[in-house]
């Protein structure tokens, strides 16, 4: 077998062994990238030689008997959302090309102080707005099961890698189901946390109360093995919860006796195309087989999901867009001659324009050349649902359907532990397919968006394909701080099936 | 919901974007095709329900009051476009 087909819980224990180096398993993985990313795309930047030193140095550490962390000689794929210090990391998008934070998102010093490999840094959707990760402001990201199809987004660089076994553990962020969506299209696992479960200092914000950083891997091992990294409070980030961590590990192997899960058959019925829907019976009734209890429940307002994300999202994203101004940080528009009064009379766009001091001026235009389509109109949509007279009637309303939908899931978990449901409601499209049309694209998020809009944790683990062969994900939720039970049940789920081991061919 | 080019001008200006009309046309149309999607809401009976904007039930998270460095100005200013030694440089304003 080759190394970069092991898991990382394998690898560690190739590294504890000395069957392998540091060195020898970065070097695999590094030259798996180079083989296969020219097809795939997964990646913005790769810190070949940060990479290698790395290794190097945890190499003579365990020569020497030295401490090793969780992690030590472990490749980890991060989402290019982080700060990183001295690390290009651009959010996807033109506007953050040249950024290069000045210090560590926590999550990235935590990656760091567990002695994880930084390898390099994938792509996204331009500040993780889109489903797809073909609104890049770099190149698209192709799905390595099938190179003319998208992986997901706004994770989709991570989620590739994984499938492509260019790195054994990513990390992802999910905002409406970033992490959890492109894991689906890629036949891999993403698990989103529980709001402030991970934190979010140094992450560059989209929308704030939705917004949470989570592991992606193969299996529900490395997704534990991954999170307890991870997870923790941070009192940088006010947000971040003082729950303690669980020891995600140490509870997989417990069986799903009596486990209660909840099926949303409603979920299901309508614009889920039929090869994912029996997949999802399918797993479903294999967790019966496993001990589980399978109840039917009802998410009354689910539908309004999607509705209310798209309100609430795009007002957040508004707001904590506003610092992109060409002034502190960022893409500046070169000075450009004023227009003359009269310029804007063929263009409504302009009216008014001439009225701009050249403040405003260097505002407007660095941003409208800095940000993308999907982002401007996520500003746009946002600007308008904040603005006088309309505030009330759709960002006000949208929250008090949030608060609808949470409740939702209190008063289901009052009955079960776990629910199941499809994590999207297709397999991967065609790239294109629907980078015209933003409602279709939205409305692929049906199913995700409601762990974001209550901030409950939940999982997207690989559970069959299609006839195209393209993977499906099977989606579990759990109350809050529940991940362990998310684990628990991936794992299980695992252990009695082949899903996760099964990889495209690339070369 | 109806929307005009006008309008949308209006709320790019307050976005601080300014589009070249192919682009404003185009996000009209959208936004009013995504709004009346959004108008689903209209359905629910919201009376007496809260608006929740946050899951977080934390208020008022205070750190210790301990002097910490703060990020030396130099690196603070590396990310600008066009700074000097002490300032960021902005076009006159006055």
């Amino acid at each position: 077998m080759e190394l970069t087909d092991a898991t990382a819980t394998e690898l560690l224990g190739k590294l504890a062994s000395r069957a392998c180096s540091a060195v020898e398993l970065t070097r695999s993985f590094l030259d798996r990238i180079a083989r296969t990313d020219s097809s795939v795309g997964a990646f913005l930047s790769i810190d070949e030689r940060g990479a290698l030193a790395s290794a190097a140095a945890i190499d003579r550490r365990r020569a020497a008997g030295g401490p090793l962390g969780p992690l030590a000689g472990i490749p980890v794929a991060v989402k290019d959302v982080f700060c990183g210090r001295g690390v290009r990391s651009t959010c996807g998008s033109r506007m953050l090309a040249d950024f290069h934070p000045p210090y560590d998102a926590t999550l990235v010093a935590r990656l760091r102080a567990a002695d994880a490999i930084l390898i390099g840094r994938t792509n996204m959707d331009e500040f993780a707005m889109g489903s797809s990760t073909e609104n890049s402001a770099f190149h698209p990201t192709r799905n390595p099961w099938d190179i003319g199809r998208v992986p997901g987004g706004s994770s989709g660089g991570s989620a590739a890698c994984l499938a492509a076994r260019q790195a054994p553990l990513a990390i992802g962020t999910d905002t409406g189901g970033s992490i959890r969506q492109p894991a689906a299209f890629c036949g891999v696992i993403g698990l989103k946390p529980t709001y402030g479960r991970v934190s979010r200092h140094g992450l560059v914000a989209f929308a704030s109360s939705l917004d949470q950083a989570g592991p992606m891997a193969r299996t529900a091992e490395d997704t534990a093995l991954l999170l307890g990294v991870i997870a923790g409070h941070d009192p940088s980030d006010s947000t971040s919860a003082r729950v303690p961590v669980s020891g995600y590990r140490q509870a997989l192997g417990e069986p799903l006796n009596g486990l209660r899960l909840g099926v949303v058959r409603g979920q299901w019925t309508e614009g889920v195309e039929r090869a994912v829907a029996s997949a999802i019976e399918r797993a479903a009734d294999l967790f019966r087989e496993l001990g589980a209890e399978l109840v039917d429940v009802d998410l009354p307002h689910h539908a309004y999901g999607i509705a209310a994300y798209y309100v609430i999202a795009p007002c957040e994203a508004s707001s904590n867009l506003a610092r992109y101004d060409g002034i502190h940080v960022g893409y500046r528009a070169a000075a450009a001659p004023r227009r003359g009064p009269g310029a804007a009379e063929d263009d409504p766009g302009a009216a008014g324009d001439a009225d701009d001091s050249p403040l405003i001026d260097l505002y407007r235009r660095s941003r409208t050349e800095g940000f993308g389509l999907e982002v401007k109109r996520r500003v746009m949509l946002g600007t308008f649902a904040l603005s006088a007279g309309y505030q009330d009637r759709y960002y006000v309303k949208a929250l008090r359907v949030r608060r609808l939908i949470r409740e939702d899931y209190d008063a289901a978990f009052q009955r079960v532990d776990l629910l199941i449901g499809p994590t999207t409601p297709t397999t991967a499209y065609r790239i294109g397919e629907r980078s015209a049309d933003p409602l279709a694209m939205y409305l692929g998020d049906l199913f995700t968006v409601g762990a974001n809009l209550a901030g409950l944790p939940a999982i997207s683990v690989p559970c069959g394909a299609d006839g195209a062969g393209l993977p499906i994900g099977f989606q579990l939720h759990a109350p809050p701080f529940q991940e362990e039970s998310l684990l628990r049940a991936a794992h299980q789920y695992q252990s009695a099936t082949d899903w996760h081991s099964r990889g495209p061919e690339l070369e | 919901m109806q929307l005009n080019v006008e309008a949308v001008a209006q709320v790019a200006r307050l976005a601080r974007l300014r589009l070249e009309s192919g682009e404003l046309v185009r996000l009209t149309a959208d936004l009013a095709r995504i709004l009346t999607y959004v108008e689903q809401l209209d359905r629910l009976d919201l009376a007496g329900v809260e608006p929740l904007a946050h899951v977080a039930d934390y208020v008022n998270v205070f750190d210790e009051d301990v002097p910490r460095e703060s990020l030396p100005r130099d690196e603070a200013l590396a990310n600008a476009p066009h700074h000097d030694d002490a300032c960021f440089r902005v076009p006159a304003v006055l």
